[in-house]
């Protein structure tokens, strides 16, 4: 399968996935899961960084159709994709790694645990940017701590539990640096 | 020159996330300000499409409750038509629907239009009701919509083809007008965006006595929403200290967790009052 018809198809399922499965999960109002952003982290390392913003872009714009409220998932997506190649270059544990694997991943980033640090860091970037412009727009101080804390919790459990459901198999690609 | 180009390439990815941002944040304001922002227009036509093929799916799950939901609203409407009882809280409604305007023309002044609910959320803090069907052509934008039991969902904030928005009760910029059926104090209905179905009263002061488990009607101020329609009941009674008001919880009588069909009421004395309100305006 192509590169191009997997990301399309990637973007299909997390959009769909997160508008009429976990936006319908009703925990408690200060909960809210998210998992689509993964298809941003799940990009290949090659792609370009404005590339990466404007597909961030595109997959913010499409949730917030789906909430009939603009601007909201599409800036957090903007800001995931801007922060996710200096994240790479930290946490990759060998300099230039980021040509010997496609994408980032536990194999490619050298073990699960700096994966999920990895992951847990574009986590909290994304949700607190997100839910500090909604406090901004309709809640407090307190709105933006609490559910920053807990929904971050929760979207990082599942992408726990998706990483380990999803296998994407990952080719040692070169080791030329 | 040379150097702004040498500058625009060096800086390239910065300023697409500054520009990338400002559009987020631009979207995020103005939409937020004015309801019917251009956005929803191409938007709508593809969410309303794939919601319609997904509640088609759902819907099959749900014709259980949803049967039941049009068995007591059928029940309720057969016991108004034996009872006609003038004391009921539908009265209001009932003698404008029945006005005649002379003795040969009936005169409606409310006029109702089903619709299918496609699109339904509780979790956010903004939600909205998507309907969808032959009905949508004769919706405008401020139109009142109930559920199945006469009970308020929320006003239509745009239609676009096939598919009209709702801005449902639990919406943070709704505000409706409620009176009590029994004192007949008015005051009004916000979400404070914690519990779906729970709704707040502000604006009634302590001296009246409220119950728990009193009714609670639209006042009929606003040329949306015609008097007498079910908002919910009074579930908890909070005294405010700092101001001599309640704080009243109010249990929404519709549903938004099961939520399959909706009415859009047209006022057709609407047109006329706003013209009224207008002029009255231009004079000032």
């Amino acid at each position: 399968m192509s590169l191009l018809v997997k990301t399309i198809l990637r973007f299909i399922i997390f959009i769909f996935l997160q508008v009429f499965v976990l936006d319908n999960i009703l925990l408690h109002q200060l909960i809210t899961p998210y998992l689509y952003f993964l298809f941003i982290i799940w990009l290949p390392f090659r792609t370009s960084r404005a590339l990466l913003m404007l597909a961030a872009f595109t997959l913010g714009f499409t949730l917030d159709s789906f909430h009939h409220q603009p601007g909201f998932h599409t800036a957090a997506c903007v800001l995931l994709a801007y922060l996710r190649p200096f994240l790479v270059s930290i946490f990759i544990p060998q300099k230039g790694g980021e040509t010997n694997f496609e994408s980032p991943s536990s194999k490619s980033m050298g073990g699960f645990i700096p994966y999920m640090t990895f992951v847990a860091v574009l986590t909290v970037f994304h949700h607190s940017w997100l839910f500090f412009l909604e406090a901004w727009q309709f809640g407090g101080f307190w709105y933006f701590i609490v559910k920053t804390f807990t929904s971050t919790l929760l979207s990082l459990v599942l992408i726990l539990i998706t990483e380990i459901i999803v296998v994407r198999k990952e080719k040692f690609l070169t080791n030329t640096v | 020159m040379r150097n702004i180009f040498l500058f625009i390439g060096r800086y390239a990815n910065l300023l697409l996330f500054v520009l990338l941002q400002a559009v987020s944040i631009y979207l995020i304001v103005s939409y937020s300000k004015y309801h019917q922002a251009a956005f929803g227009s191409v938007a709508n036509v593809v969410t309303g499409g794939v919601n319609k093929k997904v509640n088609a799916v759902e819907y099959y799950f749900k014709l259980r409750t949803t049967n039941d939901s049009l068995l007591v609203a059928n029940e309720k409407l057969y016991n108004e038509l034996q009872k006609k009882d003038p004391t009921n809280d539908l009265v209001v409604l009932e003698k404008r629907d029945t006005l005649r305007i002379d003795s040969v023309v009936k005169y409606q002044t409310i006029q109702y239009f089903g619709a299918k609910v496609v699109a339904n959320s509780v979790a956010s803090q903004n939600n909205y009701v998507v309907l969808s069907g032959p009905a949508v052509k004769n919706f405008a934008a401020q139109m009142a919509v109930v559920d199945v039991n006469n009970s308020v969902v929320g006003k239509i904030t745009e239609v676009n083809g096939n598919y009209a928005v709702v801005m449902s009760l639990l919406h943070k910029d709704s505000r409706i007008s409620g009176r009590l059926l029994k004192t007949g104090e008015t005051g009004t209905l916000i979400w404070d965006g914690k519990e779906p179905n729970i709704l707040t009263l502000t604006g009634i002061s302590k001296s009246v006595v409220v119950k728990v488990d009193d009714t609670i009607i639209t006042s009929g101020f606003s040329t949306a929403f015609p008097a007498g329609l079910k908002l919910g009941k009074v579930s908890s009674i909070v005294k405010e200290s700092e101001t001599g008001n309640f704080k009243i919880m109010v249990k929404t009588d519709c549903n938004f967790y099961n939520l399959q069909y909706g009415y859009a009421i047209r006022n057709k004395e609407k047109d006329i009052i706003d013209q009224l309100i207008n002029k009255q305006k231009t004079i000032e």
